[in-house]
């Protein structure tokens, strides 16, 4: 066991670098395509509503590791084939894509129902002081639907943390691809699966303790 | 077409529907300048939509609505624009929770650019002065109380310098004795001359400080006049059946 910490450690410390990079992007693109679809999903618009839903609804009909696939292959293929110009995609771009559509669609539903939470009162009392829709929007009710949608979102958060493992099967060299490497080297399945996932709740365990400092900080009858 | 020189809020033949079900029909009416409009009656009887409809908070189904010289059902009104010059109060409060007192009331002003960070800081501490909170001003709304809270959102709507207010039985949510708090604080504005249009159950407050009394009941103006003629010679049947069962 302390061999392969001693010998292989910085290799899998450097994958483990390289799974949180695909996660921090992912989140990042995540939240904002959830902010979109959420917002779409809620404004006074049946169009609008509608694109929210079949966004919503394709992604998560469709397993990630399909829509992986599709992504790292499909595309490319459909570019060259297709519209004649050449598109290469590297597994860490794929990766972030699919991760990014992936929680973004789960973002989207978890922040339409964090925006329908809030109290109609709320949006009312602002657009009767003049300002407009998008504004009561992120002055007024987008800090109040956060609070209530941190759980689920830090949730979402680690299962996408989770699931880049799955974008090990088009060979990105996140922390299972490497594992699987340490494996073949040392035959030693079991110290590298356990270690391995010993980093995982390690670094999922300080997001979630993270996420309850966080809710603690943001709820009302604590002065900022 | 502009609303005439001294009426602030005209309505004419204002007709609202809620899918198939008829709320309001033909509903007339005109606030001169300063003028205090209470308006009574049971309730489902359709006083918060019409009140509602003047800000646009609801869409009519016919009819027009002018305030000052804004057409608020004309389609390509600029809403935003309209709605700063048409205070709001609610019976809930509808603060918002994750702002101050202070930036409850500040908020509007400053990111609609009519007064800058400090001038509106100074404005809301006058305004929360007058309402009677301004120590307050740096606590949540949720350590308030209802008659606290309703104040706060009074100097809230006050903030954006609104030339009519409307109220939507800003009392009917709050413990008896806070009542009399929030009552003196519009009877306050009535007498400097704010232009207001004001549902209420409190008929002693209404007959005090209106300047005409409606009596909404069926999606119709049941009855018009002041408070006198309302109060103490009712002639509608309606109006009569109303007074008896609250008085
Ligand atoms: N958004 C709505 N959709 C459908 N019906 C409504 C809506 N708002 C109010 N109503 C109906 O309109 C009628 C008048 O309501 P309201 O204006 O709230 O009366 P009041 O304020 O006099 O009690 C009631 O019958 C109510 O059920
Ligand atoms: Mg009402």
């Amino acid at each position: 066991m302390f061999e392969i910490i001693t010998k292989f450690g910085p290799t899998l410390l450097e994958a483990m670098g390289k799974t949180l990079t695909m996660a921090f992007y992912s989140l990042i693109f995540a939240s904002i395509i959830g902010l979109f679809f959420g917002v779409l999903a809620v404004v006074k618009s049946k169009i609008c509503n509608i694109i929210s839903q079949v966004f919503v609804d394709i992604i998560r009909g469709v397993p990630m590791i399909v829509l992986a696939y599709f992504v790292f292959f499909g595309i490319p293929y459909a570019c060259k084939n297709m519209l004649g110009f050449n598109l290469t995609l590297s597994a860490l771009e794929a990766g972030i894509i699919c991760l990014s559509l992936n929680c973004g669609a789960y973002m989207a539903e978890i922040i339409r129902g964090g925006i329908q939470a809030v109290p109609k009162g709320q949006m009312e009392a602002a657009r009767s002081l003049g300002l407009p829709y998008l504004t009561s929007m992120r002055q007024i009710i987008l800090p109040q639907a956060i609070r209530t949608m941190i759980p689920s979102i830090i949730n979402q958060f680690i299962i996408t943390l989770k699931d880049t493992s799955i974008l090990s099967i088009i060979g990105f060299p996140e922390l299972v691809n490497s594992a699987k490497g340490v494996v073949a080297l040392t035959f030693k399945s079991f110290q590298v699966w356990a270690i391995v996932g010993i980093m995982y709740l390690i670094i999922i365990t300080i997001l979630s303790k993270l996420a309850k400092v966080l809710e603690r900080r943001l709820s009302y009858d604590r002065k900022r | 077409m502009i609303a005439k020189d001294n009426i602030k809020i005209s309505v004419q033949h204002l007709y609202k529907d809620f899918g198939k079900t008829n709320i309001l029909s033909d509903i007339s009416l005109d606030v001169r300048e300063g003028e205090v409009v209470c308006i009574i009656g049971p309730s489902g009887g359709g006083k918060s939509t019409f009140l509602r409809c003047i800000n646009k908070l609801e869409e009519v189904t016919k009819g027009q609505i002018f305030v000052d010289d804004y057409e608020i059902t004309d389609k390509k009104v600029d809403i935003n624009q309209a709605r700063q010059n048409i205070g709001m109060v609610f019976q809930q409060f509808n603060l918002f929770p994750h702002k101050t007192v202070l930036e409850n009331v500040m908020l509007a002003p400053v990111d609609r650019k009519l007064l800058t960070k400090e001038e509106a800081k100074t404005r809301a501490m006058e305004l929360l002065k007058r309402v009677g909170i301004e120590e307050k001003a740096n606590e949540y709304p949720h350590s308030l109380s209802g008659g606290q809270q309703q104040r706060v959102a009074i100097a809230r709507a006050l903030a954006m310098n609104p030339d009519v207010m409307l109220f939507d039985e800003p009392t009917s949510a709050l413990d008896p004795e806070m009542v009399g708090e929030v009552l003196a604080v519009m009877k306050e504005l009535a007498e400097q001359g704010m232009t207001m249009v004001i549902v209420t159950h409190e008929m002693g407050f209404a007959r005090d400080v209106a300047d005409r009394v409606l009596l909404f009941a069926d999606g119709v103006i049941a009855e018009e006049g002041t408070p006198k003629e309302i109060f103490d010679n009712p002639q509608n049947k309606r109006t009569q059946d109303f007074l008896a069962a609250v008085l």
